[in-house]
């Protein structure tokens, strides 16, 4: 029939992947590297995910949280069946992908602005790539701020990193919810940091990903600071069991978020979490 | 038209009857619908004889009960529980496996069984939209479900004009029925009356028409031809129920903090029949099973409701707690977040999940109440007929 797309990319099975690498990031999270068995996936851009299969268990979405080359990089909190899996699979063990998904960070949209990159915990990961992209090509961005926030010292990801990007020219503020002995930074939620980030809120495009409380909280604040609600890019999360626009568990409203999301902008994303349990 | 059929037909009972075994005998498997326990269910047919003759239904909220007819009709029933998804969209199906080799990668082999041919007789017009509707989800967008859309190139679809619309039918709301739309390979119009007990046929594809050519048929008369269309056209004025003729999707948009929702809570019970009734509801989950060896594993897909509080499972807790949200979203995202996601509404008005509900929550009266309550809280007019 008519209907049925003639150009449409079938997205099963998955392709066989292979670890090639694997280091702890905190008491619960690992970050796993991917290398394609034979060929590999479509590339991936900043912000998009891949449907990640542990054998036997199942698959979970994923977010690239870096991309080198064919390989993929994931970093994976263990909360359940299979994140526990995956995050604790060896170099040389064997994994299935499916991917490219997701509608990804709009970088563009910053083209001759400055960002403000916000993350939240585990929502650095997919907020590590786009870090990387801006500051590969700093002659189209102006000022970078990457405010960070964790649990404790011990929940930050990334360990050295931050003071790479620092090196590269990017200003980057960490705050912890509860500091240990050793902590000499910043203390509190990660939007106590925005007065510090001192940022120009005409040509500023700000990128969010966190727990939601933690994204509306910001987004709202960013706001009411006079970031148009257009230039405020988060990345929402869903149960998704398919990645393909099909199972339809990843429903927010009018959203199918694997397919519309998962990065959606502010003035759409606002009224429908604005609705208790939409 | 190409081959010597005229524009339309005259089919017999017999003719009904050589058209089930020709396609039968052309590999198909077919499908139409015949009494089963107590039901017009849909299922193999292998002659015109089993079709359900001489059978009508009574409907009402939560109601169904089959009745006898004395004209004999074939086709003077409305929508049974099942709906085409079942054989279109199968409730439960492998979609592929995967095995560990001796040097310990995974080998990954996509489903490969061969889908039936189906061809599926008695298709009622609302349930051929039903069908173009899951052809957009399941076939449409940057990923196709190549399985789905397998299965719906190959589908012959006979289709049947409605001329006996259900208690529980509201087609003319949702502009789907009961005159046949596109879709078809053939459409019947059941006619039976002092000049006989006759089916006036035409095709809508090239296949249609060859297939139509291969049976015996007489071209169609004036009668025959007049009575069809009056019969069709009459039973637009017998709708069993209406839609608000009003925006559904903006009512629904406006109406998300309404209080008839706890109204309708108060009934419900989540039970997920009314989704799974649903022709066009087309939410699935996926299950991986291993074998006791553990070096095989399957992924397998089933249908799934969005009334189980695991549908929207984080690792938080689920999104949708509360049954509130969770009958707010079918009947939200049904006549009304559907167009944002797949361009057209995601009801036809089979009026299935008004039948198939236990406790009778009714879809159209729903919505009646909430275009009220919002009519009420705007103070004006706007008010549902
Ligand atoms: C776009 C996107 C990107 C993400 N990126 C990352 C990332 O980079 N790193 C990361 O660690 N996490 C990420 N997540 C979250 C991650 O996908 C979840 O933490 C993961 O699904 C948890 O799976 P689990 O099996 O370990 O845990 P569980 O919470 O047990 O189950 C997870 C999934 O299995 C299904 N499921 C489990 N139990 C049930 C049940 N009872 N009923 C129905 N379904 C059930 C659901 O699909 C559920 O989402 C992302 C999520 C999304 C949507
Ligand atoms: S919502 Fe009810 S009336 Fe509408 S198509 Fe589904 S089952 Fe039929
Ligand atoms: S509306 Fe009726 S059929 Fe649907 S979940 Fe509620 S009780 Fe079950």
């Amino acid at each position: 029939m008519t209907v049925l797309a003639p150009d449409a990319r079938p997205a099963l099975p998955p392709s066989p992947y292979r670890v090639v690498d694997r280091g702890r990031e905190t008491s619960d999270t690992a970050t796993i590297v991917l290398e394609p068995v034979r060929s590999a996936l479509p590339p991936f851009s900043p912000g998009q995910f891949a449907m990640v299969f542990g054998f036997g268990v199942g698959d979970i979405p994923l977010s690239v949280s870096r991309i080198e080359g064919d390989r993929l990089t994931h970093t994976v909190r263990s909360v359940g069946a299979i994140s526990t899996r995956l995050a604790s699979l060896e170099p040389g063990a064997p994994v299935g992908v499916r991917g490219p998904f997701g509608t990804g960070w709009d970088l563009s949209a910053a083209a001759g602005l400055d960002l403000l990159i916000v993350a939240g915990g585990l929502g650095l990961a997919p907020l590590r790539t786009l870090i990387t992209a801006a500051l590969r090509a700093p002659e189209r961005y102006g000022r970078l701020n990457v405010l960070v926030g964790a649990r404790s010292p011990g929940d930050l990801l990334y360990a050295g990193q931050p003071e790479r990007w620092r090196n590269a020219g990017a200003r980057v503020l960490v705050t912890v919810d509860r500091p240990d002995d050793t902590w000499r930074g910043d203390v509190g939620v990660v939007t106590g940091l925005l007065n510090r980030a001192g940022f120009d809120p005409d040509r500023t495009v700000a990128f969010l990903c966190g727990p939601e409380v933690m994204m509306r909280a910001t987004a709202r604040d960013l706001a009411r600071r006079g970031i148009a609600p257009d230039r405020i890019q988060l990345s929402l999360e869903r149960t998704m069991h398919c990645g393909t626009g099909h199972c339809g568990h990843c429903q927010l409203g009018p959203l199918l978020l694997c397919r519309d999301g998962p990065v959606v902008r502010w003035d759409r994303a606002e009224p429908l979490l604005a609705v208790r349990e939409l | 038209m190409t081959v010597g059929t005229p524009a339309s037909t005259v089919l017999d009972k017999d003719g009904l009857d050589a058209l089930i075994a020709l396609l039968a005998g052309d590999g198909r498997t077919v499908i139409g619908p015949t009494v089963r326990d107590q039901a017009i269910v849909l299922a193999e047919i292998t002659s015109g004889a089993e079709l359900p003759y001489g059978w009508g239904v009574e409907l009402e909220a939560g109601h169904y009960r089959l009745r006898s007819r004395t004209d004999g009709a074939a086709f003077a029933h409305s929508a049974g529980p099942q709906s085409w998804k079942t054989y279109l969209h199968p409730q439960r199906e492998r979609q592929w496996t995967a095995d560990l080799t001796a040097d310990g990668d995974m080998e990954v082999r996509e489903e490969t069984s061969q889908p039936p041919a189906y061809a599926f007789i008695g298709v009622r017009p609302c349930d051929l939209r039903a069908i173009a509707i899951q052809d957009r989800v399941l076939g449409g967008g940057p990923h196709a479900d190549t399985r789905y859309a397998a299965r719906r190139r190959q589908a012959f679809v006979v289709a049947v004009e409605c001329t006996e619309p259900g208690a529980t039918c509201f087609c003319v709301s949702m502009g789907t029925g009961p005159a046949v739309g596109p879709g078809y390979d053939l459409a019947l119009t059941e006619v039976v009356d002092g000049g006989g007990h006759r089916f006036l046929a035409r095709a809508g594809s090239a296949e249609g028409e060859e297939v139509l050519s291969r049976l015996p048929h007489v071209p169609a008369d004036e009668e025959t031809a007049g009575t069809a269309r009056r019969l069709v056209e009459e039973a637009a004025g017998r709708m069993g129920r209406t839609m608000p003729e009003v925006d559904l999707r903006a009512l629904m948009q406006e109406t998300l903090d309404a209080d008839r929702w706890n109204d309708v809570t108060a009934r419900c019970l989540t039970c997920g029949n009314c989704t799974m009734a649903c022709p066009t509801c087309f939410c699935t989950s996926v299950e991986d099973v291993t074998d006791l060896t553990g070096e095989h594993a399957e992924r397998w897909r089933r249908w799934e409701s969005c009334f189980d509080v695991d549908f929207t499972h984080l690792s938080a807790g689920p999104v949708r707690a509360s049954p509130l949200s969770r009958y707010r979203q079918w009947l939200t995202h049904k006549v009304g977040t559907w167009h944002d996601q797949f361009d057209s509404t995601g009801c036809v008005g089979c009026g299935r999940c008004i039948v198939w509900c236990p406790v009778g929550i009714d879809i159209t009266e729903e919505a009646h109440a909430l275009n009220a309550e919002r009519a009420a809280a705007r103070g004006a007019g706007e008010v549902s007929r």
